[in-house]
């Protein structure tokens, strides 16, 4: 068997006496297309935080590669091949899409501390950031300050940003949060075309969105892992049914 | 070597990311004017030269506040450091200007980089007070240390020619400024450099959104701390200027009002794009200079007000109302204006 993209050994999330995250256990395959889901409350959030190295597991493992990096900070895990996109889009507003891929481009091959060059002065970044925005459909807006952009571009930039760190795992977290129906097809395009031995875990409410990318699911409750399986194993489980009350889960 | 064909996409990548790295025919106008002031009016050379240096200091703050949001209210620190590691190197017979610089950036920078690592967490405000911490806490040393420091009476030297050649202080004051001038286009250079650089697009990075610069694999404590210790080397040259020019080191130099007259310089003249603090320096100097000698008591009340127009009317607005009285289109896009 081969190692696991990302393992998570038995992961324990205390806030005070408010036990959020309670011994978590799964692996994510290389090349994986998982999801991850749950109601409001589940825990999805930490989760992630405590994968990611935002924050530090009262108890547990998280296993990059079959490496432990539980001890390593989310900077050095997103060099490792970690990388996530944000529910709430985490942006820099006054910079351009140029300058923000640029520079996670940059720092992936150690050229992020160059004081002494201007930036745009190496062609290979270039090509690789010319590379990203086509990808995602941003050249247009390319040289635009971020905050500038229409949301469902800003939420395309930031899943380019994600892929810029060249990651082994993605983690996306509610890509397609609040965006417009019209804007929506961009980003199921967008996941579709994901590079496919990068290893995925999208958290994600929308149930549609989910059992069109995932081939695994993953269903947490109340902090613990309730079940895993193929997307029909799981549309037909009666537990699943039960926690999303009325809602068809088969979408 | 023969380049491949670049596509118009590419081209354009380039030059957005390459935009500020020419130098503009205003910038060469604001320094060649600074040199024609110098040369044209020897008698103001000791003003001039002040507000070089201040220039200087308000730069190495814009460093750490305008590139990467670190505020601080004890740049003062770094100003006494380099001045009392200038003052007392010429005290003990190195009395060649060029090493004094160097010494107070040395010594700055490394006090800089013992202390940055107090700044990385925390709030705007838990770091104004541990800035202003560690700057009190430099002065009462100096204050206490007097064996070192000649505690209240400062220190007695005597300056060597700047690189053998050309006299400074009392005798030479247009030298001093002259010699103020090339350090501090040499440092304002490197500053520039440093901006456009991936270093620098880093720096934004972690003022505009540090979780996400973060989140990008930028060791962002790192380039912090760095950025920091560079910022204290440049207000450590400064202070080293400032002994060397004026040949007064004393206790003052650690002064609050010193980290908080930098910041107001800074703020008066638009954190971000480098000039401001040298604007804002040549601004403050000059009203309180002029104020000053017609209501001597009542110049603060005027850099008060001037501070809180800028403040809550912002120099954006204020700009653009100059450029439409002017009637002129305002020239760039908003985002490449200074903060």
């Amino acid at each position: 068997m081969s190692v696991p993209a990302l393992e998570a050994r038995g992961l324990v999330r205390q806030f005070g006496a408010l036990l959020v995250t309670d011994s978590v256990s799964f692996k994510i395959e290389p090349g994986a297309r998982q999801a991850l889901i749950g109601p409001n409350g589940a825990g999805k959030t930490t989760l992630i935080n405590l994968l990611t190295g935002v924050l530090k597991p009262t108890k547990g493992h998280v296993l990059l590669e079959g490496r432990d990096a539980t001890a390593l900070s989310s900077d050095e895990r997103v060099r490792l091949g970690l990388s996530r996109t944000f529910q709430i889009n985490q942006l820099f507003p006054n910079l351009s899409p140029v300058e923000s891929l640029g520079l996670a481009i940059s720092e992936r091959i150690r050229s992020g501390a160059d004081f002494s060059r201007v930036a745009g002065t190496r062609p290979e970044i270039v090509a690789e950031i010319e590379d990203l925005l086509s990808r995602f459909g941003l050249e247009s807006d390319m040289d635009q300050p971020t905050r500038k952009l229409p949301y469902g571009k800003q939420r395309l930039l930031e899943i380019a940003l994600a892929l810029a760190t060249r990651p082994r795992v993605l983690l996306l977290d509610e890509p397609a949060a609040g965006v417009p129906e019209d804007e929506r097809r961009d980003i199921l395009a967008a996941l579709a075309a994901l590079p496919s031995d990068v290893a995925i875990l999208l958290i994600e409410h929308d149930m549609d969105l989910v059992f069109s990318f995932a081939t695994r699911i993953s269903v947490l409750v109340a902090g613990r892992l309730l079940t895993e399986g193929e997307p029909e194993e799981i549309a037909a489980d009666e537990r699943v049914r039960a926690v999303y009350l009325g809602e068809d889960v088969r979408g | 070597m023969i380049e491949a064909k670049a596509s118009p996409a590419s081209l354009r990548i380039e030059k957005h990311l390459r935009r500020r790295a020419r130098w503009r025919w205003p910038e060469i106008v604001f320094w060649l004017a600074i040199l024609a002031a110098i040369v044209l009016l020897p008698s103001r050379a000791a003003l001039i030269n002040e507000i070089l240096v201040a220039g200087l200091f308000a730069l190495s703050l814009d460093l750490i506040l305008g590139l990467a949001g670190i505020v601080s209210l004890g740049q003062a620190a770094f100003l006494g450091l380099g001045a009392y590691s200038a003052g007392l190197l010429a005290s003990a017979g190195f009395a060649d200007p060029t090493l004094g610089l160097l010494a107070g950036a040395l010594v700055a920078a490394a006090v800089g980089l013992a202390t940055a690592p107090l700044l990385l967490r925390g709030s705007d405000l838990t770091r104004l007070m541990v800035t202003l911490g560690v700057s009190l806490m430099l002065g009462e040393l100096a204050n206490r240390n007097s064996w070192l420091t000649g505690g209240a009476d400062g220190l007695n030297f005597s300056m060597g020619k700047v690189l053998g050649l050309f006299p400074i202080g009392f005798l030479g004051q247009r030298n001093a400024a002259l010699y103020s001038l090339v350090v501090l286009f040499a440092l304002f250079a490197a500053a520039r450099r440093l901006r456009q650089s991936p270093f620098g697009l880093a720096l934004a990075a972690i003022r505009e959104n540090r979780l996400r610069a973060d989140a990008l694999g930028i060791a962002t404590s790192r380039r912090m701390i760095a950025i920091y210790a560079v910022s204290a080397a440049y207000a450590g040259v400064a202070g080293a200027l400032l002994a060397q020019t004026t040949q007064i080191v004393s206790l003052d130099l650690f002064d609050f009002h010193r980290s908080a007259d930098v910041l107001l310089m800074l703020i008066i003249g638009g954190a971000g794009y480098l000039y401001g603090g040298l604007i804002g320096a040549a601004v403050f100097i000059f009203l309180r200079d002029v104020i000053s000698a017609a209501t001597p008591e009542y110049w603060e009340f005027w850099i008060g007000a001037l501070l809180i127009v800028l403040v809550m009317v912002g120099r954006e607005r204020i700009r653009d109302l100059a450029l439409r009285a002017a009637a002129v289109r305002p020239p760039r896009p908003a985002h490449e204006e200074p903060l």
